[in-house]
């Protein structure tokens, strides 16, 4: 009997203690969370992507290969009108003497052959030329031009990093008694591999003036052995920021997994 | 007799209120579980207000606080979604189900609000 009654009890108290401890309950559900555009972009029909600032690594011209990337994603995933025009050529134009190009009166279309020495090779040399971005007579010009959208430009460099350094890796392992293990093993690599430093700025064509920009930085690192072209790693690095960039313009939402509980 | 009149009273006022408790626990359980459901079937605007229930009768209630953060994520509302989550951590610290909902939450915050002023 009193073993009966203490098997109750003791049955009882496990019960109750599952059920304090929350003993069902877990329910993994995919939720999408939507992202507001970080921009109001209804004054605007167009959208140029007018050109950038680039440097760091010769194998890519960051330039051409930003605005095609841009206007393509832009085409599929905005409701403005994407303009198809030549990418300007703003290190050149940055890099020309008294060039503001716009307020000084000087040309909008300087001989880009003059300036074709000019080059970006680190922060300081972008920093020299990231004045245009301010001369709200430039950008008013060339937005006039293109009747009045919404201007991206903005800067982009892409550059080669190579980096030494303990990486740890988990390798396998059986003991004598032919048991699988996981260990984790420290090894000396070297890597190589780039680093993407963009920023968009978003300009109004109406005004010539900056309506926000944000930067970026994303790095990517390979073994030492392998061969990964350049224009491949910048495609990697930038396909990260997309979402980023046509979240300034569009809303996006973002696909993941939360837990609901009961 | 004064004691007795006293313990009399306790007894009297735990079986009067335990019950009580058990009962609004019992129905914000309900209420969660409910919302679990619809919010299974897309219904999310439904366990919103399950869950805004759940919490109403029972305001320690971590895990309906929990589902709140996820369902003001899925519409968008990042500001009510931190402050549900941040209820339910309060609530529950070491909850690791809330810290990981939290954690993959404030990333996708922090990703989308963070940008220059200049």
């Amino acid at each position: 009997m009193n073993a009966r009654v203490l098997l109750t009890t003791t049955s009882a108290i496990i019960a109750l203690t599952f059920a304090a401890c929350g003993g069902g309950g877990i329910y993994e559900l995919p939720i999408e969370t939507p992202i507001r555009p970080k921009l109001d972009v209804s004054a605007f029909q167009r959208v140029f992507v007018a050109g950038f600032l680039s440097g760091g690594s010769d194998e890519v011209d960051g330039n051409v290969e930003t605005v095609r990337l841009l206007r393509s994603q832009l085409r599929g995933k905005s409701q403005l009108r994407v303009i198809d025009a030549d990418a300007l050529p703003l290190l050149q134009l940055a890099a020309t003497p008294g060039a503001s190009v716009g307020s000084a009166g000087g040309s909008v279309d300087p001989d880009p052959a003059e300036f074709e020495d000019a080059v970006i090779n680190d922060d300081e040399d972008l920093e020299a030329h990231a004045h245009i971005f301010s001369d709200v007579a430039y950008w008013k010009r060339i937005g006039e031009e293109y009747q009045n959208p919404l201007i991206v430009t903005g800067s982009v460099m892409f550059t080669p990093h190579q980096r030494q350094g303990f990486v740890q890796r988990e390798e396998e392992v059986y003991d004598t008694f032919g048991r699988r293990n996981v260990v984790p093993i420290r090894t000396f690599q070297e890597r190589k591999g780039f680093i993407l430093k963009p920023k968009f700025i978003f300009i109004d064509g109406r005004t010539g003036t900056t309506l926000y920009s944000e930067s970026f930085r994303e790095e990517v690192l390979y073994q030492a052995n392998q061969v990964t072209p350049a224009l491949s790693s910048y495609f990697e690095l930038m396909e990260r920021l997309i979402p980023s960039f046509l979240g300034a313009l569009s809303s996006q939402s973002i696909r993941g997994t939360r837990v609901l509980l009961n | 007799m004064t004691l007795r009149a006293l313990l009399t009273l306790a007894v009297l006022c735990t079986s009067l209120t335990t019950p009580a408790l058990a009962d609004d626990r019992t129905d914000a359980r309900r209420q969660v579980k409910f919302g679990i459901e619809v919010a299974g079937h897309g219904l999310w605007n439904e366990a919103i207000y399950r869950w805004e229930r759940a919490v109403e009768i029972d305001p320690t209630y971590a895990q309906a606080y929990n589902n709140l953060g996820v369902a003001y994520e899925q519409a968008g509302d990042m500001d009510k979604a931190a402050g549900a989550y941040k209820k339910a951590l309060a609530l529950e610290p070491n909850n690791q189900s809330v810290r990981e909902n939290y954690e993959l939450f404030e990333e996708i915050n922090e990703r989308t609000s963070a940008a220059d002023d200049d």
